[in-house]
């Protein structure tokens, strides 16, 4: 399994009802239904995903999450995920509002665009940094919003959120002592558990 | 007509008759003392019966859902793309169960068939029937050939209102509920369509309050203007934009009330060839059932709370371009069950076709229905095991 997914599952309290947000294949909820005994829905709009949760018995909602969550009540979850595609939605701050409001808990995970090879490729080519972590182009990414684990944190004290607890992450998705002492400049991958 | 049976196709199909003697309360409080359904079965019901599928119809649907009854025959059943050996609703793996619900035209018991009574035919006064009475109905067929539990049920449109009922009122008796362009209950704008119909089919002089057919004589006029209307509903916008355009029969306008646009002859023809396999009786009961349904009503129209009881899976499709059962109506039956915590799957399909997409073997529309009904084959070898 990814270890940013084994970071998350020691997180989530068994029998929770989750809400996974551009759950993909549906890897993490699959995981979290058999190891966890979770219930929940994942979102996603891409048809190959979507049919993939579906074979393996995954209930998953196609829907466009930046056309609304409207449709989930206030507190009608344990717990929202979302992993490595809030930078891919027109308005983040909104978003995340959402997410706390349906759940009573959320995870979020995200690329830090703050990781030092980004600074240094921007800085020394003075150009948009494409790694084999982020590897579009800046005219076909769907990354829309670049943001830093700094960034991040502090949109969450401006907004009074919690932050439960956090993790930071290489590329290969494991964490170590250095990335924790500065993880806005050495993680690739920044993981929060948040709450109001 | 097909000159050899495709691979893939169930084949020559003959329908059988079940007759029940036990007597039906409806919900409209009369009693059918005794009636039949015609049927067709495809595949083979497994040692324990847990591989049955009942496919329920819509509105002008009936059981030959798949295969050729003749040689002769101009086309398969209705549904024929998705139903046969190694196709979406896999025959190698199922029992698929098709029906005539009760009120139709097709060989079950309805306003046509002969009122054992008077040894007259029913016509106008065959009692009113819903999709409760249907379901009750399908259950005790599925008794009689020894279905205690469905794998899945299935339907489109109406049919899928009926694989609802189902889940509410036997939820003990199915393992999913695949409902396609669906809704929870009509919309005001569903009804009023459908008041239409029934005004055109009442208006025509032919219709003699219902008993035509006792008078020797058939209402297809009115039949056929409420065919012409439902058929607009069905398709989208663009799929008849697309079909006919402004295509003209001639090559100026003719400043007369015959066929200038290809669509008017295209809607003529539609409304007449329907007039010749359907009756008007059938068709007025068939849209009073559609009106009739709301299984939330029963519970201070919370959906959410009348799903709390179900145990069955559910998947849900829908159509981009379907304005008759837009994907809002099927997404309020997929948020009830979110919200009473059930597992349900949806997709919404990009079509063209609009409600009609529910029909059509849509690529991805298939392959969703594949993905979910593999599964339930698959689990079912597991607990056979």
């Amino acid at each position: 399994m990814r270890a940013d997914l084994e970071i998350i599952d020691e997180w989530i309290q068994p029998n929770s009802r989750v809400l996974d947000l551009a759950c993909g294949p549906g890897e993490l909820l699959h995981h979290l239904m058999v190891n966890k005994k979770v219930s929940g829905y994942g979102l996603e709009i891409r048809a190959k995903d979507l049919n993939t949760c579906i074979e393996k018995g995954i209930p998953v909602l196609e829907q466009n999450i930046d056309e609304g969550l409207q449709n989930f009540e206030d507190q009608s979850f344990d717990l929202v995920m979302m992993t490595h595609a809030l930078q891919q939605f027109r308005r983040p701050d909104l978003l995340i509002d959402e997410m706390l409001r349906i759940g009573k808990e959320c995870i979020i995970t995200f690329p830090n665009f703050g990781h030092w090879r980004n600074r240094i490729h921007l800085a020394v080519k003075g150009r948009m940094p494409v790694s084999e972590f982020l590897p579009y182009n800046w005219y076909d990414t769907p990354n829309i919003h670049f943001f830093t684990f700094q960034d991040f944190e502090r949109l969450c004290h401006e907004k009074n959120i919690k932050i439960v607890r956090w993790a930071a992450v290489d590329g290969q998705l494991k964490d170590h002592w250095w990335i924790r002492s500065m993880p806005n400049l050495f993680s690739e991958t920044a993981i929060f558990h948040i709450s109001r | 007509m097909p000159d050899v049976i495709p691979v893939d196709s169930v084949g020559i199909i003959t329908p059988q008759i079940a007759q029940f003697e036990t007597p039906l309360v409806l919900s409209c409080g009369q009693t059918l003392l005794s009636y039949q359904l015609v049927y067709e079965t495809y595949g083979t019901l497994n040692t324990s019966a847990s591989n049955a599928i009942l496919i329920c119809h819509a509105l002008s649907g009936d059981h030959h859902a798949a295969g050729y009854h003749d040689m002769s025959d101009k086309k398969p059943g209705w549904w024929d793309s998705a139903i046969g050996p190694g196709k979406t609703i896999d025959t190698n793996k199922f029992f698929v169960i098709a029906l005539n619900n009760l009120g139709g035209c097709c060989g079950s018991t309805g306003p046509s068939s002969i009122n054992p009574d008077t040894g007259e035919r029913w016509e106008a006064t065959f009692p009113m029937v819903t999709v409760e009475d249907w379901v009750v109905s399908q259950a005790r067929l599925a008794d009689l050939l020894g279905i205690q539990t469905f794998a899945a049920i299935v339907g489109g449109s109406l049919g899928g209102m009926q694989a609802l009922e189902w889940s509410i009122r036997y939820p003990d008796r199915l393992k999913s509920a695949v409902l396609v362009a669906s809704a929870p209950k009509l919309s005001t704008q569903n009804i009023a369509f459908n008041e239409v119909a029934r005004q055109s089919i009442r208006r025509d002089p032919e219709f003699f309050d219902g008993n035509y057919l006792n008078n020797e004589t058939i209402p297809t006029n009115g039949l056929g203007l409420a065919r012409m209307l439902g058929h607009i509903t069905y398709l989208s916008d663009d799929a008849l934009g697309a079909k006919f355009g402004r295509q003209m029969r001639h090559a100026d306008y003719q400043y007369n009330y015959d066929i200038d646009f290809e669509v008017e002859s295209y809607l003529r023809y539609q409304g007449e060839a329907f007039t010749k396999r359907f009756d008007a009786n059938t068709y007025m009961l068939m849209t009073k059932a559609l009106d009739y349904f709301d299984p939330a009503a029963k519970a201070d129209n919370n959906l959410a709370k009348v799903l709390s009881q179900v145990t069955c899976e559910f998947l849900l499709v829908s159509f981009t371009t379907d304005w008759r059962f837009a994907p809002e109506r099927s997404e309020e039956i997929v948020n009830a069950l979110v919200k009473s915590g059930k597992p349900v799957s949806y997709a919404k399909i990009e079509a063209s076709e609009g409600h009609d997409a529910f029909l059509f073997p849509i690529p991805r529309y298939m392959a969703v229905l594949n993905a979910f009904l593999t599964r339930i084959a698959n689990n079912l070898t597991t607990e056979s095991k």
